[in-house]
């Protein structure tokens, strides 16, 4: 896949999930706050990433992913 | 009050339906899929409340927790309470819940098949649970009293309703927030359904609830949710509330038991206590709202202990759940909604297909077709699986 798809189908998967309009994530957003994630909603967070690309997101990895830019460069070299 | 039954979605639409006789039961094709020997069920919609609740409060609500969100908001309106009023006091939360199976399935598919528990999502442990209504409603409008969800199988609403009633006669609550809820999907019946206890009457949904009737064959299971707003009488002519109806007495008892067959006894001793306490006579009773859900020995032993306490024909006697169907936890709390709207519109509902009586139902006085009557205290019956038993006796204000 390539990245800028990738990226594509993180940010329908997201926004759909947490009911946000895509246009406000943006590569350097911090995740957390634009998706108004708790502890507990980051666990939604973190399923999904899983499902939609069968890869598997340690809690200590996660703790590293502040913004969109980060995650989508930890799901491309996952995958890949 | 606030209800969300296959009957309507406002107290308008449920008198009306009642009224009218309507029946809220249709045959569910899926279950039939699913290798269901009965697919009859009370027909409700799952709201969407997309519009209204965030997904971070959604995400941990199952269907039934939805349904209490609908009856509450709309009982608190119409009780004249917002939110600024429940910031400031205590009030407190008592909802009969007594399962919530899919968010169970669902994760347990989950693990089973993903061998991932992150996978379960953040909402499955708190859709999962027993209290899964109260904790949604007691964060969702910030109850700061009691909070405790009521599983007393198909008593359930109707303990919530008896036990807030004491809270607030002791002086430990001023208001609770009182119902019952029910979820409505193939999965949470299906081991019901293989006991043998629905209907089979598919080709004719509407007839198959027939409870007292000679010719029943079983009960139909429904669902929803109801709610009740309980306050002390001084707070609410403080407050100027709109007052319904009086709680008089709160009777319950276990039989002790069967698991699942009802006796005479227990009841009878539930309705007892339930008019002691009232301190009044039996004759003041001008309705009875029978448990009766269309099962032989369940509606043949509650007959029994109606006439043991009241004699033969000396009051109307129907089962709103010819209509309904058995809306099991949420019964208890449905059931005082479905009698205080006919005692407040002067009638009562037919018991629909009660076409012949059998041995027992004939020494009761059960209409088969709606009465216009006027009257001021009624007394409403749940029991449950394990023998527990409850009775509300109400009094029009």
């Amino acid at each position: 896949m390539e990245k800028q798809d990738l990226i594509a189908k993180i940010n329908s998967a997201l926004a759909t999930e947490f009911e946000v309009d895509e246009s406000v994530i943006t590569p350097e957003a911090n995740i957390k706050e634009t998706l108004s994630l708790d502890s507990l909603s980051l666990v939604d967070l973190v399923a999904l990433i899983e499902s939609e690309f069968g890869i598997k997101i340690q809690g200590a990895e996660m703790v590293k992913i502040q913004t969109f830019a980060a995650l989508y460069d930890f799901v491309y070299d996952k995958v890949r | 009050m606030g209800i969300y039954s296959c009957l309507g979605n406002t107290l308008e639409e449920v008198r009306d339906s009642l009224y009218n006789g309507k029946s809220g039961i249709i045959f569910d094709p899926a279950r039939k899929e699913m290798g269901f020997r009965s697919a009859l069920t009370a027909k409700v919609l799952e709201p969407d409340l997309k519009k209204e609740l965030p997904r971070s409060q959604r995400v941990f609500m199952p269907e039934q927790a939805k349904y209490a969100y609908c009856a509450t908001r709309d009982a608190l309106r119409n009780a004249g309470i917002d939110q600024d009023y429940l910031n400031r006091n205590e009030v407190g939360l008592l909802y009969g819940n007594d399962s919530s199976t899919v968010p169970v399935v669902n994760a347990v598919d989950v693990m089973r098949e993903k061998k991932d528990t992150t996978l379960c999502g953040s909402g499955a442990i708190f859709q999962s649970m027993n209290s899964t209504v109260t904790m949604n409603l007691g964060c969702i409008f910030k109850l700061k009293g009691i909070n405790l969800t009521v599983s007393a199988a198909c008593a359930s609403g109707s303990h919530a309703i008896g036990l807030g009633a004491l809270l607030i006669q002791n002086g430990l609550q001023e208001m609770v927030v009182c119902g019952g809820a029910q979820e409505v999907n193939p999965y949470s019946v299906g081991s019901f359904d293989g006991i043998s206890a629905f209907s089979t009457r598919e080709n004719e949904p509407e007839k198959a609830s027939r409870p007292f009737d000679r010719d029943r064959d079983g009960l139909v299971p429904g669902g929803g949710a109801a709610t009740v707003i309980l306050e002390s009488y001084e707070s609410a002519v403080r407050r100027g509330a709109p007052i319904i109806a009086e709680v008089l007495g709160y009777g319950f008892s276990g039989n002790g038991d069967h698991i699942s067959s009802p006796n005479v006894d227990g009841p009878s001793r539930s309705l007892e206590m339930a008019i002691r306490r009232a301190g009044i006579s039996k004759s003041d009773i001008g309705y009875i709202n029978a448990h009766a859900t269309s099962t032989h020995v369940g509606d043949t032993n509650e007959a029994k202990a109606i006439f043991n306490v009241f004699g033969e024909k000396s009051v109307e006697v129907t089962s709103t759940k010819s209509q309904t169907g058995h809306e099991m936890w949420m019964a208890g709390a449905s059931e005082v909604i479905y009698s205080i709207l006919m005692m407040k519109n002067d009638f009562i509902a037919a018991n629909l297909n009660f076409e012949n009586p059998d041995e027992d139902s004939a020494r009761l006085l059960i209409p088969g077709k709606r009465v216009e009557k006027h009257f001021d205290i009624f007394l409403s019956n749940s029991f449950g699986f394990g023998g527990t038993n409850s009775t509300l006796v109400i009094k029009n204000l």
